[in-house]
């Protein structure tokens, strides 16, 4: 059998990267499963300036690779595979890849998004051939020849100024009306300064044409209705992203879209399965949230990891009974309570009793859907099962209690 | 590998005997850099039975175009002047690549 894992961070980009710095740094075993180079869609990007305490002049490959090597230097093992299937439910979770099985206590989910594509005729067919997703890898093969962008968020607004360097003429392609973009208002205010920049507004792209190589794209006005052939060497698109998230459907909770439905913690609704960066469900996604999610994931995960350790070895491990009071810490009358188990305790010996901080514990009170309103509680655990549990503590319900 | 260039791939490529496996890369191309030890382990591996060959995009742009190469990686595969093959995009994983050179091995 594969040796198990603590932690296994499934993908190495920066959320993937982030929660490997963490939990190598916690001691944790981690293992990061990344099929190519690690640095995610971060690493292609060209200019990576928002990224806290590094700013102009920063690459996306420069500060993604810094941060593998962040995460080696720590500790953490790189698996280069192809996560392939999951079986999350049991334990550990077992993780099939192209060339191996890998076993962890915890997982966390961070595969990431890939670009969105058009959907439109000629697409498929010419990717590679003027269709382009990735200006970074690209850009100089369309030196002196006419490209258009497709979208206006931030990678296209971006991505189209890249291409500026190296391109004749670049044209965006717009959805909505003349001045409104979806880009944050610096990078449009830059843009629209830009006079290597043309645009077109209230457009789409209906198909790409071409035989072997793009030779132009079909437009269509969204407010007049009419089309246009537009000649173009080049069409590269930055409509947003879709989540890599497949091997996550009908096994943990996914939104509409696909995103991975999380709470605060980065927790699925799946025990031990977390999941961190670009395929969350969440507001923004840049690099500097994606990292955020790692170390918040890897946080909780390392937290799980040892509660669940501690109660295997203490609670349902044990030959003999094992009490386990609930108790809250703030609440000094039910505190006093669980005083009377203890004075109960002196000269048992085939019994053991475990206290647990409820409050503090998610664990527990998860899995035994334990209402926190009515602490302290008493259960009975035998051989890994609740047999009995106990509200109103007194010493002869106590007693009758492990009869 | 071979590196070649504008000013020899009509030589290398398309006037050679068998076939021939080109590697178009560039600088820039994260994806490209990440596969190339793979791409030269291949070159290895099945020596004397595929010509391997590699050019950089960036000094010669024309050329990737009059082979109608315009996004990266792209791996061709070419015989007497043709070519004959093709795996482009950046989801190419080395398996892919073997699998390619496998059906066109000697």
């Amino acid at each position: 059998m594969a040796d198990v894992y603590d932690l296994l961070i499934l993908g190495g980009g920066p959320g993937g990267l982030a929660a490997g710095i963490y939990g190598a740094r916690a001691k944790l075993k981690t293992g990061i499963i990344e099929k190519g180079k690690p640095g995610g869609q971060a690493a292609t990007t060209e200019e990576l300036e928002n990224y806290p305490g590094f700013g102009p002049g920063t690459t996306g490959s420069g500060l993604t690779k810094a941060m593998a090597d962040h995460a080696a230097q720590f500790g953490a093992d790189f698996i280069k595979d192809t996560v392939a299937a999951l079986d999350l439910t049991g334990s550990p979770k077992k993780v099939k890849g192209k060339k191996g099985e890998y076993l962890a206590k915890a997982v966390i989910f961070a595969l990431g998004a890939e670009p969105r594509m058009l959907g439109v005729p000629g697409e498929g067919k010419l990717r590679g051939k003027g269709v382009s997703y990735c200006a970074t890898c690209d850009a100089d093969l369309f030196t002196e020849l006419d490209v258009i962008v497709v979208g206006s968020g931030d990678a296209a607004i971006e991505e189209a100024e890249y291409l500026t360097r190296f391109a004749e003429n670049v044209t965006i392609i717009v959805i909505h009306e003349e001045g409104k973009v979806d880009a944050n208002k610096v990078s449009a205010e830059r843009a629209f300064q830009d006079p290597r920049l043309n645009w077109k507004w209230n457009s789409i792209v209906k198909s790409i044409n071409g035989d072997e190589l793009v030779e132009s794209v079909t437009l269509k006005n969204i407010k007049t209705g009419t089309e246009e052939e537009f000649s173009t060497n080049g069409v590269f698109i930055f409509i947003g992203t879709q989540p890599k998230t497949e091997l996550l459907q009908g096994i943990v909770e996914l939104s509409p879209q696909g995103y991975v439905l999380t709470n605060k913690k980065m927790e699925t609704n799946l025990e031990g399965v977390f999941a961190a960066g670009d395929c969350c469900d969440k507001y923004l996604r840049q690099v500097v949230t994606a990292t955020a999610d790692g170390a918040i994931a890897a946080f909780a995960a390392e937290k799980y990891i040892r509660e669940t350790e501690l109660w295997e070895k203490e609670v349902l491990t044990p030959q003999h009974p094992v009490l386990v009071a609930f108790y809250n810490p703030t609440d000094m009358a039910g505190t006093e309570k669980v005083g009377i188990i203890d004075k109960f305790m002196q000269g048992k010996d085939n019994l053991s009793l475990v206290k647990v901080d409820a409050t503090r514990n998610e664990l527990v009170k998860k899995r035994y859907r334990l209402d926190t309103g009515k602490l302290p509680v008493v259960y009975l655990f035998q051989q890994g099962e609740v047999k009995a549990s106990l509200e109103d503590i007194n010493m002869k319900k106590i007693q009758e209690l492990v009869k | 590998m071979i590196a070649v260039n504008k000013e020899n791939f009509e030589q290398e490529v398309l006037q050679a005997d068998g076939v021939v496996m080109v590697d178009w890369w560039g600088p820039k191309c994260e994806h490209c850099m990440e596969l190339m030890p793979s791409v030269e382990e291949l070159a290895g591996k099945y020596q004397g039975r595929l010509k391997f060959c590699s050019v950089d995009t960036s000094g010669n742009r024309r050329l990737a175009i009059s082979q109608k190469v315009l996004g990266l990686p792209a791996i061709l595969f070419y015989k007497d002047g043709q070519k004959i093959g093709e795996l482009a995009g950046q989801e190419i994983q080395p398996e892919d690549i073997e699998a390619t050179i496998k059906q066109y091995a000697k």
